[in-house]
């Protein structure tokens, strides 16, 4: 039995056991189609479902969620996404000092490491990776940047991720990507999804 | 076509938004108070998720370049047609070269247009929803700004809409949850008992709210989860935010209670300096 939460009176948060169980039950639960539901959002421990209220019985659904198999849904199995990266970020010193690595072994480490998507969040097709090496942990900036260019490769905290479009941003820069992480005019419009493997292959810097 | 003349503080194109997509972190979007544009849908014999615009404190002045059949829901504001003063809640006719004055409405916040055959503007994921928050969708509206309208067939059946006066100390029914347990069994009392200042620092993405500090019981991070519409997310200084249409999709501060559905529009309609009140239903 899973614990259900209710957010409102359209939402149940769903507890998991951890990241890999929220991704199984969001594959189960997208696989499920449940009529009404409207978004289901998987996060570090819970999968959110978001349901309209006049069209869905909250009850039912939550019974329902709570004994749920999702051991059965499919496991991600499409290969990692290789993403190009020119390790040329503004922090890169910065980090190889607070880590206390060279330069060379920050890079190898953030390229070594196989990732996997956690969640999406702070904008459209911005991907937390877990799976950074421990020894890559360093905090966020002080002070964030106003614009964070697209398509820069950065660290924070246990996460690595590349912002998909500009925007503000306290994380570590390492690197650079020319790959398109984000189109609206693409289906699915996000290069990442919840689940997905993911590694970093360098490029050879200029 | 519509030209935009003057915007007021801030306008955009609002339908019913883009759900479907927040698991690649895009808010749902759309009218903050959706039922006020649904209605003005109605009224001109659209249906209910066309695009029309979203004033926030009336304040704007557009030019019709061509006839179209209108309506104004929402916060209640003086609405005229080259002086002549129009009903709100209702269709009105406007001619070719017509000027729509928007004034200031007294109470509430967000004021709803609808244009017989919906504004045309292109889509992004299924809608054209102005995303404040991701930037997704049209610009908000400037002035010299050009909006298109598209034909309809269904009849105009709706005359008028009765529509109940905005509630002076609006009350806002909540659902304790998902995170009341991060806080002392007190927070929810004092949230539920006490009276909270709506401040200057709100949009479509939240309503900033003042008041009792709501206390946590426990320590650490919350791990980052799914985020809804109504929820009242405490960050570290205890002063809770509502989310509204453009909030973010994950957050990482608990959410001690979420408004009830049925009253999100009521939540959309407040305006810094008001006063609002939660209760447990």
């Amino acid at each position: 039995m899973r614990a259900v939460r209710r957010a409102g009176d359209g939402g149940l948060l769903v507890e998991t056991a951890g990241l890999e169980d929220a991704h199984r039950l969001h594959r189960a639960l997208r696989d499920a189609a449940i009529p009404g539901v409207t978004d289901i959002v998987p996060g570090e421990r819970t999968v959110l479902l978001v349901a309209e209220p006049d069209v869905c019985d909250l009850d039912r659904l939550a019974a329902r969620v709570a004994t749920l198999e999702a051991g059965a849904a499919e496991a991600e199995d499409a290969p990692p996404v290789e993403i190009p990266v020119r390790y040329d970020g503004e922090d890169l010193g910065e980090v190889a000092e607070l880590t206390g690595l060279s330069v060379r072994e920050v890079v190898e480490r953030h390229s070594a490491a196989e990732y996997s998507v956690a969640y999406l969040g702070f904008s459209p097709g911005f991907g937390y990776l877990t799976g950074l090496d421990d020894a890559l942990r360093v905090s966020r900036r002080a002070s964030p940047r106003t614009s964070v260019p697209t398509g820069s490769v950065a660290i924070a905290g246990p996460y690595t991720a590349v912002y998909p479009s500009p925007s503000p941003g306290g994380w570590r820069l390492l690197g650079h990507t020319d790959l398109t992480m984000w189109d609206v005019r693409r289906d699915p419009p996000s290069l990442l999804r919840p689940g997905l493997r993911v590694r970093f292959v360098p490029e050879r810097t200029r | 076509m519509i030209e935009v003349v003057r915007p007021g503080p801030l306008a955009t194109v609002q339908d019913l938004g883009r759900p479907g997509y927040a698991h690649l972190g895009v808010p749902r979007s759309g009218a903050a108070d959706a039922p006020s544009l649904r209605l003005a849908n109605r009224l001109v014999g659209n249906p209910e998720n066309a695009a029309g615009v979203e004033f926030t404190l009336g304040g704007a002045a557009l030019l019709f370049h061509s006839p179209a059949w209108i309506s104004v829901t929402g916060a209640p504001l003086d609405v005229r047609l080259d002086d002549r003063p129009q009903g709100m809640n209702t269709p009105v006719h406007v001619p070719e070269g017509g000027t729509l004055l928007l004034g200031v409405p007294p109470r509430g916040l967000r004021s709803y247009l609808a244009v017989r055959g919906g504004l045309t503007c292109e889509k992004t994921l299924g809608s054209r929803s102005t995303d404040l928050l991701s930037h997704l969708g049209p610009a908000p509206l400037a002035s010299g700004a050009r909006l298109p309208f598209g034909r309809v067939d269904t009849p105009m059946t709706v005359d008028s809409a009765p529509v109940p006066p905005l509630p002076d100390a609006p009350i806002l029914r909540v659902v304790p949850g998902p995170r009341d347990d991060w806080f002392v069994p007190e927070a929810l009392t004092a949230l539920t008992s006490a009276l909270y200042t709506v401040t200057p620092a709100g949009n479509r993405v939240g309503v900033r709210l003042e008041g009792p500090a709501l206390v946590r019981a426990r320590e650490g991070e919350l791990a980052s989860e799914g985020m809804v519409t109504g929820a009242l997310q405490v960050p570290p200084n205890g002063n809770p935010i509502l989310f509204l249409a453009d909030h973010p999709t994950t957050g990482g501060y608990p959410v001690i209670a979420v408004v009830r559905h049925q009253d999100l529009p009521a939540a959309a309609q407040l305006r810094p300096g008001d006063e609002v009140r939660f209760r447990l239903s």
